[in-house]
């Protein structure tokens, strides 16, 4: 398991130097949590001054930076500004949120995307072809927020689906069941807007991998030895066309926790992206920093994981590691 | 006799490749070979795959580095050489290999192919590249209205006539083909044989022929030398190996060699 | 009694783009008995691939039979269902493709890949199958069945990897098998042992084979009868002494004269061979009008430019397409 344990080592230094680079990158950004308190001039600089200090933004970047690592082995994230709170429970439940949002997107558009893509690429300058091309193409064309905006105003307009939200007042009053119920209306209007985003790129990348195993000539054979059609797809185009397709589950993985910003943000879902905006907008420094920090782990974990399935699945991947 | 050194000569040879893992085993490619090509003696190498061969021909132009042993090359130590002195050698030498398809870059011209070498070198300008290029592609046989075709678009036999005339860009003094005629048709293999021939005549070229096939070996080269797991194990002029082989290797290679009426394909009278 | 396999007049045109489509296979004619051993010579484009792919109903979609009939104990193939060629393929005819790597799916074991022909034809258990899968394995000359069956393709030589394909051809027990190029892609040895291995499979299981190669040594020992192809026509047809002892056509000829010339057993050599054909291989999209090798031949008569030359029959058991002898 040398293979593991240099994975996991690469993935380590690769988080490490995000987090480095995400401490460089907002203390570039011009201003600070105080800068609009300057601007008050009912506030003396002074009195500014000390709030930095004892927040301890007047400290050198590198001490800031491995007080900051010294708190993450304690489990700690750091300190909200803006909500006077740690970091870590404003960050959890919020996480929580979106990744139900984005973990049952990104499952359905998998879902669809597999099925639907292998069979268009059975099909081949038919009126499906040129049907399920334009359709993908139109959906690529269309902007998230576009998308994202329509289907609220469809919402409102027809009052069938609750517009925005997760959750409706008097929620915690509610059943189990009827609880379950409500998340789930909240839950069809985000994930669509979401899915309608991730689905077209996905089909036809799909297409285009089995398409291709399709063509490749072990399939030939196969079809010369009377294998029937059905066959021949699942158990030898589809597993062939598997590689690429794994690495790409692990970078939709990678990915859960920041595809839906976009979404949470018009939809009102009460996910990581609004708290991201807020923060980044108040440059709450380590109310940013908790989110990238989160994400590149999701994404290390995911390649890893997708490295992992890769290797279990194709032979010739087991024999170059070896 | 030889006020001359040979072209080539190799001492020693020997290529290992090191398993990755702790239990992978130790793979000998070339276990002590000792060569020596004369100028305008043409050598044949003949084995089976696994034998060497190709390794062999690869430690010759340094695109592997062998791991012991030495070559001179017209008498100069070649693994003594680097960078730009290796270079001028790196010319005398070409290599020519068994898929065209994939030796040519699909994507540019037949033209820009041949006059590549000629870049990289930085020889005269654009334009004289340019017709150096179309003179080489005549040589070969290649019309020069073909020179805006992609590798593609060429049968297999002309593919190989473009490596050659790319080969021939730099004048080298030997040519290596490893396994240059596999894949292709008789017909075709007939017509790049005797374009070889034809060449060797006006360009005083030696030829080092790789190959696992005795039988069309025995026609174009003078030498052959068999080769078996790592080693050279027979060497000597054609005639002589097939009226008296030695090596049971050698003895295994010529029984397999297909044998046909000795009549066939000669005129009915 | 009639042929296990009886090809009349097949004409195939692939649709190439711009300028005239190209008719890769043109009144095409021919007979396979059971357990005969048909070898088809020719060099690449000369439509022997196409000819085993339209008998198998395998062509490509830019592919179509024009006119022609391919009948396989009486049943007209042409116009059978796709379901009812399925059956058929690799149950009664089976294919061997040229480069055994690629007919094999990478990322399944072999053996597997064995069962799964003998699956698809018959309604056994998967044990059964396995089992007759082994059995095939030691056909075909493993000595370790089971290591191979468990192997992937990546996991064997070349020559391995062959032998297996071969085992799947046969796995059914077809009457026929079609070969295309079965030993191009291996060293001499390899190649040897392969010859003798289907050798061996014919006379045990009675199979007649299609066999294409331009392996002279294969044709001579396995074939009864050899047909030469060029351009999309069959130029010559005899047995393999007669063709290769002495070729009528001039393409033949010419063929014969660019292979290297093989030894004699008295260990003298003879004339050197590898006398190269002049002129280039034919264009299909544009033939001329008349014979097809005409512009290489060195045996030119006025009528070879007017019109493609018919078939004739100079004497027994022998069949050619020139004008030299009547046509």
């Amino acid at each position: 398991m040398a293979w593991l344990a240099r994975r996991i080592a690469h993935g380590f230094l690769l988080v490490v130097g995000v987090s480095v680079l995400s401490f460089v990158l907002v203390e570039l950004a011009p201003g600070d949590y105080f800068a609009e308190m300057r601007l008050d001039p009912r506030i003396s600089e002074a009195t500014v001054r000390a709030l930095r200090a004892r927040y301890g933004l007047d400290r050198p970047l590198p001490e800031r930076y491995l007080r900051w690592v010294a708190s993450l082995a304690r489990g700690e994230l750091g300190y909200s500004f803006a909500y006077g709170q740690p970091v870590g429970p404003l960050l959890w439940p919020r996480v929580r949120n979106t990744l139900l949002l984005t973990g049952t997107a990104t499952g359905l558009a998998w879902m669809l995307a597999v099925p639907l893509g292998a069979w268009w690429a059975t099909r081949r300058r038919g009126v499906a072809d040129a049907g399920l091309a334009g359709l993908t193409a139109m959906l690529l064309a269309l902007p998230d927020l576009v998308l994202a905006l329509g289907l609220l105003l469809m919402a409102v307009r027809t009052g069938w689906l609750p517009a925005g939200g997760m959750a409706a007042l008097g929620h915690e009053q509610m059943s189990a069941g009827e609880r379950f119920r409500d998340v789930a209306a909240h839950l069809v209007l985000p994930v669509t807007a979401l899915v309608l985003g991730i689905l077209p790129v996905l089909v036809r990348y799909v297409r285009a991998t089995v398409a291709d195993a399709l063509g490749a000539p072990f399939v030939r054979a196969a079809r010369a030895h009377g294998i029937p059609e059905v066959r021949v797809l699942l158990r030898h185009a589809l597993p062939a066309a598997a590689n690429p397709l794994i690495s790409l589950f692990g970078l939709s993985l990678a990915g859960l926790l920041s595809t839906s910003l976009l979404v949470e943000v018009v939809m009102s879902w009460p996910g990581l992206g609004p708290l991201m905006l807020e923060a980044i907008l108040a440059r709450d420094f380590y109310l940013v920093l908790g989110p990238v920090l989160a994400s590149t782990l999701l994404l290390v974990g995911g390649n890893l994981l997708a490295d992992a399935v890769l290797l279990a699945a194709d032979p010739r991947i087991r024999r170059e590691e070896r | 006799m030889e006020a001359e050194p040979p072209l080539v000569r190799v001492c020693g040879l020997t290529r290992r490749y090191l398993g990755r893992a702790r239990h992978s085993p130790i793979v000998q490619a070339l276990a002590g070979i000792d060569l020596t090509i004369a100028r305008g003696s043409d050598l044949a190498l003949v084995g089976q795959s696994g034998s060497g061969k190709s390794t062999l021909a690869r430690c010759l132009v340094r695109l592997e580095e062998p791991t012991s042993g030495r070559i001179w090359f017209e008498g100069t130590d070649l693994l003594a050489l680097h960078g730009r002195r290796l270079l001028t050698y790196r010319q005398r030498m070409q290599l020519i290999f068994q898929d065209s398809a994939t030796a040519l870059d699909p994507r540019l011209t037949a033209a820009e192919i041949v006059a590549e070498p000629l870049d990289v070198l930085g020889r005269g300008d654009g334009r004289e590249r340019r017709r150096c290029a179309l003179e080489l592609m005549e040589t070969v046989g290649l019309p020069a209205a073909w020179a805006g075709r992609r590798p593609l678009e060429l049968s297999g036999g002309q593919r190989q006539r473009l490596a050659i005339a790319r080969a021939l860009a730099v004048k080298p003094q030997l040519l290596i083909l490893d396994e240059a005629f596999a894949g292709l048709d008789a017909s075709i293999q007939a017509q790049v044989a005797s374009l070889l021939q034809e060449l060797q005549g006006r360009q005083g070229l030696t030829y080092l022929y790789i190959s696992h096939d005795l039988a069309l070996m025995s026609l174009l080269a003078d030498e052959v030398a068999i080769m078996f797991e790592g080693r050279i194990v027979e060497h000597g002029v054609v005639g002589r190996i097939f009226a008296d082989p030695c090596h049971p290797h050698t003895r295994a290679l010529l029984a397999t060699m297909p044998t046909l009426p000795a009549s066939a394909g000669s005129p009915a009278p | 009694m009639p042929a296990l396999l009886e090809v009349r007049d097949l004409a195939v045109r692939y649709d190439s783009g711009p300028g005239a489509p190209a008719l890769a296979v043109d009144e095409l004619s021919l007979d396979v008995a059971e357990g005969e051993v048909v070898g088809v010579l020719g060099e690449s484009g000369c439509g022997k691939t196409t000819l085993l792919l339209a008998i198998l109903g395998l062509l490509p979609g830019s592919a179509h039979v024009v006119r022609g009939s391919i009948r396989f104990r009486g049943r007209e193939l042409l116009r059978l269902s796709d379901t009812e060629l399925r059956g058929l393929r690799g149950a009664e005819i089976s294919i061997i493709f040229q480069e055994p790597v690629l007919a094999l799916n990478p990322v399944r074991r072999v053996g597997a890949q064995v069962a799964e022909v003998v699956h698809a034809h018959r309604r056994w258990s998967s044990r059964r199958c396995r089992e007759e899968a082994l059995s095939m394995l030691v056909e075909v000359g493993f000595s370790e069945p089971v290591r191979i069956h468990d192997s992937y393709p990546h996991e064997l030589s070349g020559g391995q990897r062959q032998r297996v394909v071969i085992a799947q051809a046969i796995a059914c027990r077809p009457a026929l098998v079609l070969a295309d190029e079965p030993t191009a892609s291996l060293d001499s040895t390899t190649q040897a042992e392969l010859r003798a291995l289907l050798g061996n499979l014919r006379s045990r299981f009675g199979l007649a084979l299609l066999l294409v190669s331009h392996d002279l040594a294969a044709l001579a020992a396995l074939a009864r009868r050899v047909l030469v192809m060029y351009a999309g026509r069959l130029v010559e047809a005899g047995t393999p002494a007669r063709v290769f002892g002495d070729p009528l056509h001039p393409y033949s000829r010419g063929l014969l004269r660019a292979l290297p010339r093989m030894l004699d057993p008295g260990g003298s050599l003879g004339p050197r061979g590898l006398e190269p054909i002049p002129g280039a291989s034919p264009d299909l999209t544009r033939l001329p009008p008349g014979c097809a090798f005409e512009p290489r031949c060195p045996d030119r008569l006025p009528a070879c430019t007017e019109r493609p030359p018919q078939d004739t029959r100079p004497a027994a058991g022998r069949q050619v397409r020139c004008f030299k002898y009547g046509g």
